[in-house]
């Protein structure tokens, strides 16, 4: 575990580093509330169906892991849920998606807002060819703050949340994408927080990374469960069994995408109903 | 064996040749049109149809035309390429069709230009023989290179930087301003650099556009004559012109090189890739 | 922590605004080519209207004052010095694109393709000069009067040959490394390489770089008008002083009227016919280069 606490730079990460907000309201992970209920979701690229008939319920405060192997529509389903598919060509939806009773796919939504509540973070790091500074502040000032005094508070707030407070006060000033891998990811994941979102979206956060980089974030992550939901795309399951509370299988049937299996974690992993599930986690298969 | 032996004897000869034949235009530009270009030459007004004095109200003329070319086919071409890049469907119908007319616009040969810009903005917008006449018409002859350049600097930009802008919950518009045209910014400079050049060089579109008139411009409702223009009325019309035809021929292909070294150079500072710090 | 209560608009209303203008002016940038055709056929009317085409090809001569509007010479002119400069620039530019690629050090390529588009940016005018003040005495001395049919092929020549090489540069950069490495693992020599397997390769975008050059040609008009002589008759020989059609409407716009005037720009229809058909095939093979 130790090893975890260094980042690439080999320097330990601030003790203790929580200055993350405080719990959000509602009741602790035991006992969830849905916060995102996914019914019947199917998913088209022009003809080629990509997911089909998927159904899921995203509890608040909780880690889901969706997991199996590439090409099940895993990272499709993310995009749903905060509409980047808006911006895919082709790309046709149906079924229902709900977050704290507002329809998603309602297109009188106002889709900024949306996504201000919920975050997502990319598998590639996007830092934008900025400063590590204008990286966090261009969003904060697209959804309304003015206030310098009111940004920097926030820029410094989000950047010790993630732990990069240390690493990068001395250059804030500095592009953001001279910072190592770790760090660039990191950035994005402070970026998102900025925006006080309820839900976090990542997909595959760590797969791009060095394992060294790749353990920090992971760390991260758990961190932040509990003040944040959670839904992260894996292809780790070690990672996926570590970190998550909740864990939906999916895997190709009939030429689509389809949840095969979904419940808590332990259930998942170690006594799974569904055979293929159980071959999955098992390392048979995918 | 003999043909391989052959075919990079003539290979090379070519090569020679074609770089002979450049320095042999150079030299006799240079060597010509050193005899006469001075400081003076270029702060003059010409006397004796051209063949003494200086050129100083043709450089003026032909800095307001390219001015003027340049103002109303840069905001046009870079609105044209944002729709082209950020706001239509690959496929989509009316995205061909402005690429589509775009492709042809650029194939028109510069005399149909002239006749055009005689036709629509000499006669049917009433703006006569005129500075105004030429720098539009010319507008239109640069839009198809600003547009294309413009486009590829901006698909150069990469998507991630749309979707994360987008997961962020910022406008497309905002995510132009401040992400995307930033990127695309020395794309669009060597562009605007080649819009220039082609601009600068033209003649057939300027003969009937904006005139022969060799005064200093009063405004741009003035006639005026452009360098190549001016170019053009001392080889062909003035006995005796050859000697000022080749200063002004030097100081055009001067300007001219410098004007495409820029875009070369910027051309290949933005496809070295770029960290900005902004 | 509360963000200010500043005037929000969703995604769409900002961005639907912006695009709507945007709309706007690509619509006014892709107008312009439709004004072209428009004025052009417009202007050209009155004299279409009531003298028939054959009449273009027909009549005695070129008078357009006295209503002759014979443009065969001039057609042929144009047809003559476009053909002998793509026969010439095309082998040069060729052997100038196979040079940067496959037989100068990387020093001089970098040189060469420097030196080529430098050339491409020589304006016509300034090659027309240099025809006319260096190459037309030359070419007078062969055979008087310097300024000819031959005159203009060798400063079109000139003009499109940077076109050529960078188009066909840009050709055989296309061409995938695996064939190269294919025909070097045979033990085939630089030339058959490249005779048998590159150029091939690359034969489709040459050809359509040659037909846009082709067209390009066919449009130029201030080089060609002060080399060429400018007497409106078919030519018989290569040291004939001819017009071409694109040369006839630079010369006769100035004074024409009328009728004149109209027919001048019938015969600037009828250019932009020709090169817009060439663009068409040229874009028809490029497609082809894309589709494999």
């Amino acid at each position: 575990m130790k090893a975890l606490m260094q980042d690439s730079d080999n320097n330990s990460l601030p003790q203790p580093s929580y200055t993350l907000g405080p719990l959000q309201s509602g009741p602790p992970c035991c006992d969830p509330r849905p916060l995102i209920r996914v019914t019947d979701l199917s998913l088209h690229y022009g003809a080629k169906a990509e997911l089909e008939n998927v159904s899921l319920d995203i509890y608040q405060g909780c880690i889901t892991a969706l997991i199996g192997p590439s090409g099940c529509g895993k990272t499709s389903f993310l995009s749903a849920l905060n509409r980047l598919t808006d911006m895919l060509p082709g790309c046709r939806i149906s079924g229902r998606i709900r977050f704290n009773d507002t329809d998603v796919r309602n297109p009188h939504l106002d889709v900024r807002l949306l996504r201000r509540d919920i975050g997502m973070i990319f598998q590639k790091p996007v830092p934008f060819p900025l400063s590590v500074r204008r990286n966090i502040e261009l969003p904060l000032r697209e959804h309304g703050m003015r206030r310098q005094a009111e940004i920097d508070a926030v820029v410094k707030q989000v950047l010790q949340d993630v732990g990069l407070w240390e690493e990068v006060k001395e250059r804030l000033d500095s592009p953001a994408q001279a910072l190592s891998g770790g760090q660039q990811q990191r950035l994005c994941i402070a970026r998102a927080l900025a925006l006080k979102p309820k839900v976090l979206l990542m997909d595959e956060p760590c797969s791009a990374l060095d394992p060294i980089a790749s353990g920090v974030v992971e760390d991260l992550i758990v961190r932040l469960q509990e003040r944040y939901t959670i839904v992260i795309v894996t292809h780790n399951l070690a990672q996926a069994r570590r970190i998550a509370n909740y864990a939906g299988f999916f895997w190709v049937r009939e030429r689509a995408g389809r949840l095969i299996e979904f419940g808590r974690c332990q259930q998942i992993f170690q006594s799974p109903a569904h055979s293929l599930t159980a071959s999955y986690v098992n390392g048979d298969r995918g | 064996m003999a043909k391989n032996f052959l075919a990079t004897a003539m290979i090379w000869l070519v090569a020679l040749l074609i770089s002979s034949v450049f320095l042999y235009l150079l030299s006799d530009m240079l060597i010509h049109g050193m005899a006469r270009l001075s400081l003076a030459y270029l702060v003059d007004a010409p006397l004796d149809a051209g063949r003494s004095g200086g050129i100083a109200p043709i450089i003026v003329a032909t800095a307001i035309i390219v001015l003027i070319a340049i103002t109303a086919a840069a905001p046009l071409g870079l609105a044209t390429a944002v729709l082209l890049t950020e706001f239509t469907r690959q496929k989509s119908g009316f995205g061909r069709f402005v690429e589509h007319s775009l492709d042809v616009l650029a194939s028109v040969p510069s005399i149909i230009f002239g006749l055009f810009g005689n036709a629509f903005f000499c006669l049917y917008l009433g703006l006569g023989f005129s500075l105004l006449s030429g720098g539009l018409t010319l507008a239109c002859m640069a839009l198809p290179i600003l547009i294309r350049t413009a486009v590829e600097g901006l698909r150069s930009a990469p998507d991630d930087y749309r979707l994360a802008a987008a997961a962020l919950g910022m406008t497309r518009s905002a995510a132009l301003l401040h992400l995307l045209l930033p990127a695309a910014a020395p794309a669009l400079a060597a562009g605007l650099m080649l819009g220039i050049g082609r601009a600068g060089a033209e003649t057939a579109a300027l003969i009937f556009t904006s005139g022969y008139v060799d005064r200093m411009p009063a405004s741009w409702f003035d006639s005026g004559r452009a360098l190549s223009v001016h170019i053009y009325d001392l080889a062909m019309n003035v006995p005796g012109g050859d000697a000022s035809a080749h200063a002004a021929a030097l100081v055009l292909i001067l300007l001219l090189f410098a004007i495409n070294s820029l875009a070369m150079g910027l051309t290949r500072h933005w496809q070295r890739g770029r960290i900005h710090s902004i | 922590m509360t963000l200010s209560r500043h005037n929000i608009l969703s995604l769409s209303h900002t961005d639907e605004i912006l695009a709507a203008l945007l709309r706007l002016c690509a619509l006014l940038s892709a107008a312009i080519v439709i004004l072209i055709l428009l004025f052009l056929s417009s202007e050209s009317w009155p004299v279409l209207q009531h003298v028939p085409l054959t009449r273009f090809l027909s009549d005695a001569s070129w008078h357009p004052t006295q209503g002759l509007y014979n443009i065969a010479p001039m057609l042929s002119a144009t047809l003559l010095s476009t053909l002998g400069a793509i026969l010439l620039a095309t082998p040069l530019g060729i052997a100038s694109a196979l040079f940067s690629h496959y037989y100068a050090p990387p020093a001089l390529a970098t040189w060469h393709r420097r030196i080529i588009a430098l050339l491409a940016g020589i304006p016509s005018v300034v090659y027309g000069f240099w025809g006319l003040t260096t190459l037309a005495p030359l070419v007078g001395r062969l055979h008087p009067p310097g300024v000819s049919l031959l005159t203009g092929i060798l400063v079109l020549t000139l003009m499109i040959l940077p076109t050529v090489a960078l188009t066909v540069d840009a050709a055989l950069a296309g061409v995938p490394n695996v064939y190269l490495r294919g025909a070097v693992a045979l033990g085939m020599s630089r030339w058959t390489m490249i005779s048998g397997v590159v150029l091939p390769a690359a034969r489709s975008g040459i050809t359509s770089g040659i037909m846009l050059t082709t067209g390009r040609a066919l449009g130029e008009t201030m080089a060609i008008l002060m080399v060429a002589g400018n007497v409106v008759q078919h030519p018989h020989s290569l040291f004939d002083s001819v017009r071409t059609l694109t040369a006839n409407i630079a010369l006769e716009m100035a004074y024409a009227m009328g009728d004149h005037r109209a027919a001048l720009f019938a015969t600037g229809l009828a250019l932009l016919a020709m090169v817009l058909l060439l663009v068409s095939i040229a874009e028809f093979f490029r497609r082809d280069l894309v589709h494999g």
